[in-house]
């Protein structure tokens, strides 16, 4: 494995790091629109709070899709058409919560209002849970050929496991945008938000226990990685507590990073599962490994000099785009008084 | 040969051109539609004429819906290199990769930043700050363009690479090859003069829609002169554009050449230019012929000579067909000879309409609004632009058959050996369905907005509220309570 394609594993690791923190938020505001805001004058507030974001947010998602096919042509290859139908589901569930925010603002109807914003909350949700599906399925190894062709069937895909793992980052996801909700918002929305967090946490930590169990029963990683496994998963509850602990202490703030952490801390997980691998197969000898997945080292120096001069650059613009944004809204109720 | 029935192959392959097509719909109408909205804010921002303001506003709302729609389905795209053709990924991710990476970081990040600024900060800002958030989301969306084209050119006419027979698959070898691929030089111009154009006639059109219910006439006829007048700029900019790239395909890939002009023995001195003509079994059954055109088109000279199909078939069969291999390399005839027509042809009702209309429309005449069949007319172009874009696509992508990477792989060799016909045959149909659906809304939308008219624009203040708490910025009224 050169230094190339180890840099460009970890910059995989962190665009999916990036997504999760990023859209993780808009899941969860997505999923609070109807499972949160009580009418109609909250929903439109919720939904403000990330109108001028989650299209940024989503770009994380393709520029990590794009960095894949980039920098790991196999990988990419292998995930994207083993995981076809869960995939097709995803973009399903990306299209119309994409287009819902939108569309809503524009129907005259309840009706269509109702539509789109069930949209919005189940296309979120759904988003968020086969994402949680898909990457716990992946790591518990798949039914990979020698030209690492995966035929999969309905099990590898859907079981205990990969259930909890789509609940836990459904949850995460909602909690991480009911913190970002107390961020954005005052009032009685930011209070319920916060009440909400108070019971939620109990609940995930609770799947967070389940969650370590099957993947001890499921996969490779404490035998594989003992050390690092343990010191992210007791990092994963200690952000989970921090989260909670902000919630009790109404340190908005303190929440909303606590809980990004923790959905980056999946990913770590994940990663640090994988490597040196970037797909594990059921037969071990078929697993896609770093050093044979990657592109040219030609193309990763190409790619890892452009990166480096663009990125920054975006990180500025893009960081100040939320700066602008900053101020809080408020609920519909104290503009009535 | 051409298995479009309910084979895995076939299903792959209809499933692309949907997603794509669909997807094309609406990328050069935002593309387009940024830059004109950019223009008319620019005039604002120089002239302070709130005209424009409003034009600027309202033709933004509808550019919001198609971004939208453009965002999503563009996501599809990128997915499905990997879900659909996974082979092809393997085979090209090494060049293929890079520039969708950086579209994405590149350009992506740019527009949809920038357009979320845009939306949110009309009185934020002063003028010029906001207007360049648009120009920027404008540019950023061409920078796309240019992206995906450069990798669209490498599978048109493949540069800078290297073969790694051992891994089946290409590398890169030189990067500045693979962006100043002269294919890419021809296409790119020609897309984004295609975006202003289709933008610029749907602009023009839904005014002469509202013109003829004489409703807003100094809005609707100012929005009409501005994009009119960009639309002939397009127009004569896409003509030209063609032109270069359809005789870069004389030796370039004479085989898309000799069906989009109908060639099939070789061509005499005399030039003899199918109108029209019947097609079967890759020969002519019949055609209306004028003479030197053909020369005058492919040459820009009365004398010359072109390869035929069954010339060009047979020089292909001798380069690539190996060990007794029988493969043929005739492309969809029909398709790209009718293709190339239709986009012919609307360029010069394009160019015609553009000019006798800002000829009514002069801002002292009022003839624009007696000529109510002119108005028709032009209204009824608005769909146009996008059945002519879609020809574009017929003959770039129809006319590389059976290529997918030309003269490296063919289509039968991209695709995931994982895909199966149930599973393409679900999301197919899924897909169609969705995409009819988000076309309807996209359609009803457009249309409510273009009813509820300029007016709309002036009082809500541009956003995405209710029409109570819209009159105020809403982050401007959450100041009063920020802790």
């Amino acid at each position: 494995m050169t230094n190339l394609q180890l840099l460009w594993f970890l910059l995989i690791g962190v665009l999916f790091s990036g997504f999760f923190f990023l859209e993780g938020f808009d899941f969860g505001i997505g999923m609070a629109v109807r499972f949160f805001a009580k009418n109609r004058d909250e929903r439109d507030v919720v939904i403000q709070t990330i109108g001028p974001h989650w299209d940024g947010n989503e770009v994380w998602l393709i520029t990590a899709g794009g960095a894949m096919f980039a920098s790991f042509p196999m990988w990419y290859a292998s995930l994207f058409s083993g995981y076809y139908i869960m995939l097709f589901l995803i973009l399903v569930a990306l299209i119309f919560r994409g287009v819902s925010f939108e569309f809503r603002a524009n129907m005259q109807t309840d009706t269509w209002r109702n539509f789109w914003e069930w949209a919005s909350t189940i296309g979120s949700f759904c988003a968020a849970f086969l994402f949680g599906m898909m990457f716990v399925s992946m790591i518990q190894g798949m039914p990979i050929d020698a030209n690492g062709n995966i035929f999969g069937g309905f099990t590898d895909y859907v079981n205990w496991f990969s259930i909890v793992g789509g609940v836990a980052v459904s949850l995460l996801c909602f909690i991480h945008g009911l913190n970002f909700l107390r961020l954005k918002t005052s009032g009685e929305l930011r209070d319920r938000a916060q009440k909400w967090s108070k019971v939620l946490y109990p609940v995930l930590l609770a799947g967070e226990v389940v969650f370590v169990v099957l993947l001890y029963l499921t996969t490779d990683f404490f035998a594989k990685k003992p050390v690092s496994t343990w010191s992210i998963l007791i990092a994963l509850v200690i952000f989970t507590l921090a989260a909670w602990w902000g919630a009790q202490a109404k340190h908005d703030w303190a929440s909303f990073i606590a809980s990004g952490l923790s959905l980056i801390s999946v990913v770590v997980l994940i990663f640090n599962g994988l490597f040196p691998r970037v797909m594990i197969a059921n037969n071990s000898a078929h697993s896609i490994l770093i050093k044979n997945a990657s592109s040219s080292p030609y193309t990763l120096h190409l790619m890892t000099i452009l990166t480096f001069t663009i990125l920054p650059i975006v990180l500025i613009y893009f960081i100040w785009s939320y700066w602008v944004f900053y101020k809080r809204l408020k609920s519909p109720r104290t503009v009535e008084q | 040969m051409l298995s479009i029935g309910l084979s895995m192959l076939g299903l792959s392959r209809f499933q692309f051109a949907m997603t794509t097509v669909f997807h094309f719909f609406f990328v050069p109408f935002s593309i387009g539609l940024a830059f004109i909205v950019a223009i008319m804010e620019t005039v604002y921002v120089i002239k302070k004429d709130d005209t424009y303001k409003d034009m600027a506003k309202f033709w933004g709302k509808i550019f919001l819906y198609s971004f939208a729609v453009g965002v999503v389905t563009g996501i599809i795209q990128e997915f499905q290199f990997g879900m659909n053709w996974s082979d092809y990924s393997r085979f090209m991710g090494d060049i293929f990769g890079a520039p969708l990476a950086i579209e994405a970081l590149a350009a992506f990040f740019l527009e949809s930043t920038f357009i979320g600024l845009w939306m949110f900060t009309w009185d934020r800002f002063n003028k010029g700050i906001h207007c360049l958030f648009i120009w920027l989301t404008a540019f950023g969306s061409t920078l796309s363009a240019l992206w995906i084209l450069a990798a669209n050119s490498f599978m048109q006419n493949p540069v800078g690479y290297a073969m790694n027979a051992a891994q089946h698959k290409v590398e890169m070898t030189s990067f500045s090859a693979v962006i100043m691929n002269r294919q890419l030089w021809n296409e790119f111009p020609h897309v984004i003069f295609g975006a202003f154009l289709t933008a610029a006639f749907v602009v023009a059109g839904c005014s002469a829609w509202r013109l003829l219910k004489k409703d807003h006439e100094h809005f609707y006829r100012k929005s009409m002169k501005v994009s009119l007048i960009i639309g002939l700029i397009a127009c004569m900019g896409s003509v030209w554009s063609g032109d270069t790239q359809t005789r870069y395909l004389i030796n370039n890939q004479p085989m898309k050449f000799a069906a989009m002009e109908g060639i099939y023995k070789n061509s005499t001195n005399k030039g003899d230019w199918s109108a029209a003509q019947g097609i079967k079994n890759h020969q002519k059954t019949w055609s209306i012929e004028i003479p030197y055109v053909l020369n005058i088109l492919g040459h820009h000279s009365l004398n010359g000579t072109f390869k035929g199909q069954e010339q060009v078939n047979k020089e292909l069969k001798a380069k690539y067909n190996k060990n007794g291999e029988t493969r043929n390399y005739y492309v969809p005839t029909r398709t790209l000879f009718w293709s190339f027509r239709i986009m012919a042809i609307s360029a010069g009702l394009f160019g015609l309409v553009a000019i006798v209309g800002l000829w009514f429309n002069r801002m002292k005449s009022q003839s624009i609004m007696r000529q109510r069949w002119f108005l028709y007319l032009m209204g009824l172009m608005v769909w146009l632009p996008f059945i002519v874009n879609t020809c574009g696509w017929f003959v770039t992508e129809f006319g590389r058959y059976p290529w997918v990477v030309y003269g490296l792989l063919t289509i039968a060799d991209a695709v995931s050996p994982t895909s199966t016909v149930a599973s393409l045959l679900f999301t197919n149909i899924v897909y169609f369905l969705i995409f009819a659906s988000l076309g309807a809304v996209m359609i009803i939308l457009s249309h409510r907005v273009l009813k509820q008219g300029p007016d709309s624009v002036t009082t809500d203040g541009y956003s995405s509220k209710t029409e109570e708490s819209s009159k105020v910025d809403p982050y401007e009224m959450g100041a009063a309570h920020n802790d």
